[in-house]
């Protein structure tokens, strides 16, 4: 029997407004337990919360990023639970009426492009964190309590986990762009629920679904998955019941491992929030977002092929982060050229990101001057070789005028002063000239090394090679 | 649904949704001033709203945005001291299972 599979991913983003969501506390990470927390946060009775104009607003731009639809009349709900991290023992969120429904996004997995559809993305409060520690206590820090959230849900037209992974990339590279998150799994900016179901080809009816928690990068989402959807398969077939239950993915054995099964739904007891008036958005608010959305990545990418001459690949690669297309943006503008930047950033810049496991803000190198480095290469002031040194200085943070000039390491292109070394190299080797016009192409390589070896290797390669051909050809 | 009155399963789930433990008796009173309660609302059931639109706030008002500026109430040690138990600025709780889904 072949089965096709159903994957639904819930993704929480943190958003990066100045303020918490219904309180005035500042949104800061890292700072002393609570020091970041009002009344408000730790609900205390009879305070009141007040929306903030800033968690709608960029709630609208995450919106826009997905083509979705804004509900122009919307309220928050009461989510009712209690948990220690949550000191009112509800979560202010949005049940009935999201900020925004139907959205789409497109995904391109090997080449095959396809959109995957948006249910959903409202706004809400985020918890606070709570760490257990083995004495029998938790300690509960309310820092990250009422920090803005947006959920976006989507619908179920994902049938892969590598279409899941897809979904994921594009989602975060889009929100990215806005600007409204840093959107990063590894700092808590971004996280993932999943669920997959598998059915019979050709059956309507979904199969019982399973969770998976635990899921803490792209890639162990995609891993999960793909466990998960194998391991139901197995059920299936030997005649066994998916079961409603969440599941733990375990790193170490890339394995789903039960965590409890679910009886009955959730009862989070959803009912309007008595607190908060309904938020009403104007046609003018929105139009107003809508102009000065910012470019997505789409649109880069056309414009690096259409205008830069960049192929498809190169201009994927640049604008998979906002940090590196804005990077390369900044370096292009300052006149280096288009293909040379993508290929330092692609290459030696990547390289030495991975290899020091930095993000390229958190580098000392600019675009200027790794434009100012590309430019001396492009006007022939270095070589490429030269330009390897040049590139470790810059990346210490040096300026690359001031380093080549230093370090004199100026590229000898001059003619008047490359013929007299070429002549005095061709009379101490007459053999090579013998050679040479004998067809032994190798002795030319030899003369271009005995060049280089006189000039201690600042001889231009280019000039010296026309100017050494030109000298063989009348000897 | 609304004809149905509430029976004692459903009372007892929502007791145990608040963390409430009910006794035998409470429970059976409950449920009957509950039923008297839900069955006095569904007089609302009889009312022809189909050109209403649902009521999502009392007060019919539209929410007042805050512009988004960031103010530290510098509360933190006010709010601490009137925590039960704390230790290093952090609120001091007996360890919990999770049975709450995250955010």
């Amino acid at each position: 029997m072949n089965f096709q599979t159903t994957i639904g991913l819930e993704v929480h983003v943190e958003l990066k407004t100045n303020s918490k969501i219904f309180s005035p506390s500042p949104v800061e990470f890292g700072d002393n337990p609570n020091a970041n927390t009002n009344v408000i946060d730790w609900g205390y009775p009879g305070v009141l919360p007040t929306p903030n104009k800033g968690v709608v607003e960029y709630g609208m731009r995450a919106a826009l990023a997905l083509h979705a639809k804004i509900n122009q009349h919307t309220h928050f709900d009461r989510k009712n639970y209690f948990y220690p991290d949550n000191p009112k023992a509800y979560q202010i969120s949005q049940s009935d009426v999201p900020l925004a429904q139907n959205g789409w996004i497109e995904i391109d997995v090997d080449g095959k492009k396809k959109k995957i559809g948006i249910e959903e993305m409202h706004i809400e409060e985020d918890a606070g964190k709570n760490t257990h520690n083995p004495n029998g206590y938790s300690y509960v820090d309310l820092n990250r309590q009422g920090t803005p959230l947006i959920e976006i849900v989507s619908k179920p037209d994902i049938a892969s986990p590598d279409e899941a992974y897809a979904y994921l990339e594009t989602l975060r590279q889009r929100i990215q762009f806005t600007g409204v998150s840093d959107v990063k799994m590894e700092e808590g900016s971004m996280r993932v629920d999943v669920n997959i179901s598998i059915r019979p080809y050709g059956t309507d009816k979904f199969g019982t679904k399973t969770e998976l928690k635990n899921l803490n990068s792209f890639n162990y989402v995609k891993k999960g998955l793909q466990f998960e959807e194998q391991r139901q398969q197995r059920v299936l077939l030997s005649g066994g019941q998916i079961q409603q239950e969440t599941r733990r993915y375990d790193e170490a054995s890339n394995e789903t491992i039960l965590m409890r099964v679910k009886e009955g739904a959730d009862d989070y007891r959803y009912f309007p929030e008595p607190d908060i008036p309904n938020v009403e958005i104007a046609d003018d608010w929105i139009k107003q977002i809508e102009e000065t959305m910012p470019e997505m990545p789409e649109r880069r990418r056309q414009r690096y092929v259409d205008d830069l001459g960049l192929t498809d690949y190169d201009a994927m690669v640049l604008t998979q982060t906002k940090e590196m297309s804005d990077f390369f943006e900044a370096a292009v503008a300052q006149g280096a050229d288009a293909k040379l930047t993508s290929n330092y950033l692609q290459g030696d810049v990547n390289a030495y990101l991975n290899d020091n496991h930095l993000d390229l803000q958190d580098t000392k190198l600019t675009p200027d001057h790794l434009a100012g480095m590309i430019k001396l290469q492009m006007d022939g002031t270095i070589s490429s070789k030269m330009a390897k040194k040049v590139f470790k200085a810059i990346m210490d943070g040096e300026e690359p005028n001031d380093y080549v000039k230093a370090h004199k390491l100026v590229q000898l292109s001059d003619p008047a002063q490359l013929q007299p070394i070429i002549d005095g190299v061709l009379d101490a080797n007459a053999q090579s000239i013998e050679d040479f016009k004998n067809g032994k192409d190798r002795a030319v390589g030899f003369l271009v090394g005995q060049i280089m070896k006189q000039t201690h290797g600042q001889a231009n390669p280019k000039i010296v090679n026309k100017l050494l051909m030109t000298s063989l050809n009348t000897r | 649904m609304a004809e149905e009155p509430i029976s004692r399963a459903e009372v007892e789930h929502v007791a145990e949704l608040a963390k409430l433990s009910l006794t035998d008796e409470q429970a059976s009173k409950f449920t009957s001033q509950l039923d008297e309660i839900i069955t006095m609302i569904d007089g609302l059931n009889e009312v022809n709203t189909d050109d209403v639109k649902p009521t999502t706030n009392m007060a019919d008002a539209t929410a007042f945005l805050r512009e988004d500026i960031a103010v530290n109430a510098h509360q933190k040690d006010a709010l601490i001291n009137e925590a039960p138990e704390t230790e290093d600025g952090f609120i001091k709780v007996p360890a919990i299972i999770d049975e709450s889904e995250d955010a």
